[in-house]
């Protein structure tokens, strides 16, 4: 209510006297609702370095007790061994990248070719149909997909491949690959809805084919934002839990063969967390996962950024 | 001639992989709903579970869901809205502005698990607040932040400056501006996005497993310091913990349905709402 009065006043100009003060304290009441804004958008900042910090805090007694080795130089990972337990983390960074890696494989070129035929070949309303649908795929929990892991894809896979059971890395990286498409699919196509114009009708008017201009004009020029997408794509991927954690089959072990049952990092975390007593050496291992898992997103997010703002540099 | 039959193969390739992403959306619906829709009963909504969760409903679980869903609104919205008035309204060009971004997008890539790790140290251990409705709820609550900030951002966006401009020339103050002039035409958008966000947070599991979700509670929660039971964990537990996994399997579709339905219906009526909101602000 009264900042209608002074506004009035302000707009009519009359009291000359007392807007001097009024002006005063309301640029001060403006002062304290910037700051008050701004401490809000801080706020990611703290949050970001408390993540940080507060893993750093818990990792780093187990640093103390086991040593820096022992994690990133060994492969096995058993820390419920009576004689005595090994912490070797080599084995679950390998499983997660695996299944990452796997994941890209399927999701980067389906992700790559419906985005481009989003950007360069779909009818309007087509892209009223896909887009929204896109947007669902990415809202399905990932225990739904998980779940649809354990009794649908992993049937599949031991009847496909004769496995006694389907619980694989190969059952990971395939929904993996679901879960990380609409990431890969909304970002390319802004890439390459971005490619300017004139390059396009410039292919166009010296007779190439629209498919050849998609191919070697389109893609090469959106071609950092599709490759940004991929990379927050596998971000996603390597942070993903719930559907590794049902669907990989968790048994730690050095392996490269898509058909054996793996543990990621996600999944070691999501199993073994619930069960330790806090502050005990294994609970600190757990947060070392962590702080390896926020240091490979961190790197990855990181990377797809620099590369995003290369390239807008570069499209100024 | 080849050039006329390279562009048939490629477009007929690219069709068939968009193709192949709306089949996979459709496989993921229709399988969970097609067996999964027989378990639904009333009493399969309002009942707790009974004989070792072989039998009765998942009344527990859509409660805690909803209890859960209503503390990470309740505190990401605020905060979330706040930094993207800031953002979008006052912030100038700089390292600060600069910073800020590159920690929203970069905390929307932290995976869900460490948030879940954050959360057990902060809220468990720190504040005391131990494995609770509350705790879980914040740590869900610090996942949606950057996703609610940057749909907040896109919605004021949207709101043309002419209209601050109009505000600013009749001598109202910036804040007086954005309030009258800016917020009004903006929430609508924001609504919107907080739900898209609140339909991802809802069906989280990650977070929610060390900081407060319950394998199986005889009692409803009965303060925000409670431990709860979830939709999503109880789906897990069914689908992987149970020691009679082939019984519940039924039970697991049910919950599966109720979790995908609640969660498609809040997304779908999400993007419809935005779709219908941005037709507006277009003409």
């Amino acid at each position: 209510m009264q900042m209608e009065v002074t506004l009035a006043e302000s707009v009519s100009g009359k009291s000359k006297e007392t807007t001097l003060p009024d002006a005063r304290k309301r640029r001060l009441k403006e002062k304290m609702i910037e700051k008050f804004f701004l401490l809000n958008g801080l706020l990611a900042i703290f949050v970001l370095g408390g993540i940080f910090a507060l893993l750093f805090l818990k990792a780093f007694p187990a640093f103390q007790e086991i040593g820096f080795w022992q994690f990133f130089g060994g492969a096995v990972w058993n820390p419920n061994s009576y004689s005595t337990p090994k912490y070797g983390i080599l084995s679950l960074i390998v499983s997660t990248l695996m299944v990452t890696l796997g994941a890209l494989a399927i999701a980067v070129p389906l992700g790559v070719a419906c985005a481009a035929f989003l950007s360069d070949i779909a009818s309007s309303k087509m892209r009223e149909i896909l887009k929204p649908a896109i947007e669902i795929l990415a809202a399905i929990p990932s225990v739904v997909v998980g779940f649809l892991g354990i009794v649908l894809v992993s049937p599949m896979i031991s009847r496909v491949f004769g496995v006694s059971h389907g619980l694989t890395a190969l059952n990971g990286s395939i929904l993996l690959a679901i879960m990380s498409l609409p990431t890969i699919i909304s970002l390319s196509e802004d890439a390459l809805r971005a490619v300017a114009r004139s390059y396009k009708e410039a292919s166009l008017a010296l007779g190439a084919s629209r498919w050849q201009t998609l191919v070697r004009v389109s893609v090469p020029a959106a071609l950092s934002g599709i490759i940004a997408s991929i990379m927050l794509g596998m971000g996603r991927a390597i942070g993903e839990t719930m559907t590794v954690l049902m669907a990989t089959g968790n048994a730690p072990a050095l392996t490269f063969n898509f058909l054996e049952a793996i543990q990621t990092m996600t999944a070691t975390v999501a199993i073994e967390l619930g069960e330790v007593p806090y502050n005990t050496t294994h609970y600190y291992a757990l947060f070392v996962i962590g702080l390896v898992l926020f240091a490979m997103t961190f790197l990855v997010n990181l990377i797809s950024d620099l590369i995003l703002q290369k390239y807008q540099e570069v499209e100024r | 001639m080849k050039k006329k039959w390279a562009e048939k193969i490629g477009f007929a390739l690219l069709s068939s992989a968009a193709v192949l992403v709306l089949l996979f959306l459709g496989i993921i619906i229709w399988d969970i709903f097609s067996k999964g829709v027989g378990v639904i009963s009333w009493q399969f909504l309002t009942q707790a579970p009974r004989e070792g969760m072989t039998e009765g409903g998942i009344f527990p679980a859509i409660l805690g869901t909803f209890l859960v869903s209503l503390i990470t609104v309740l505190f990401a919205v605020p905060l979330g809205m706040f930094a993207a008035i800031y953002l979008n309204e006052y912030a100038l060009p700089g390292r600060t502005t600069r910073l800020i971004r590159l920690a929203i997008r970069n905390l929307s890539g932290v995976p869900s698990i460490v948030y879940g790790l954050f959360g057990v140290v902060l809220f468990v251990q720190m504040m005391k607040l131990g494995t609770s409705v509350l705790s879980a709820g914040l740590t869900l609550g610090l996942l949606t932040l950057p996703w609610t900030i940057t749909a907040s951002e896109e919605a004021l966006k949207t709101v043309p400056k002419s209209y601050r401009e109009g505000a600013l020339a009749l001598g109202a103050t910036k804040w007086y501006a954005i309030r009258t002039n800016v917020l009004p035409y903006a929430i609508p958008g924001m609504l919107t996005g907080v739900i898209l966000g609140l339909a991802r947070a809802a069906g989280e599991t990650a977070p929610i497993l060390f900081t407060g979700a319950a394998f199986f509670l005889p009692h409803l929660p009965k303060s925000l310091f409670d431990q709860f039971m979830a939709l999503p964990y109880h789906l897990y537990i069914l689908a992987t913990q149970h020691h009679d996994i082939a019984k519940v399997r039924p039970i697991a579709y049910g919950t599966a349905l109720v979790l995908l339905g609640l969660i498609l219906l809040l997304s779908t009526s999400a993007i419809y709402f935005r779709y219908r909101y941005r037709q507006r602000m277009r003409s």
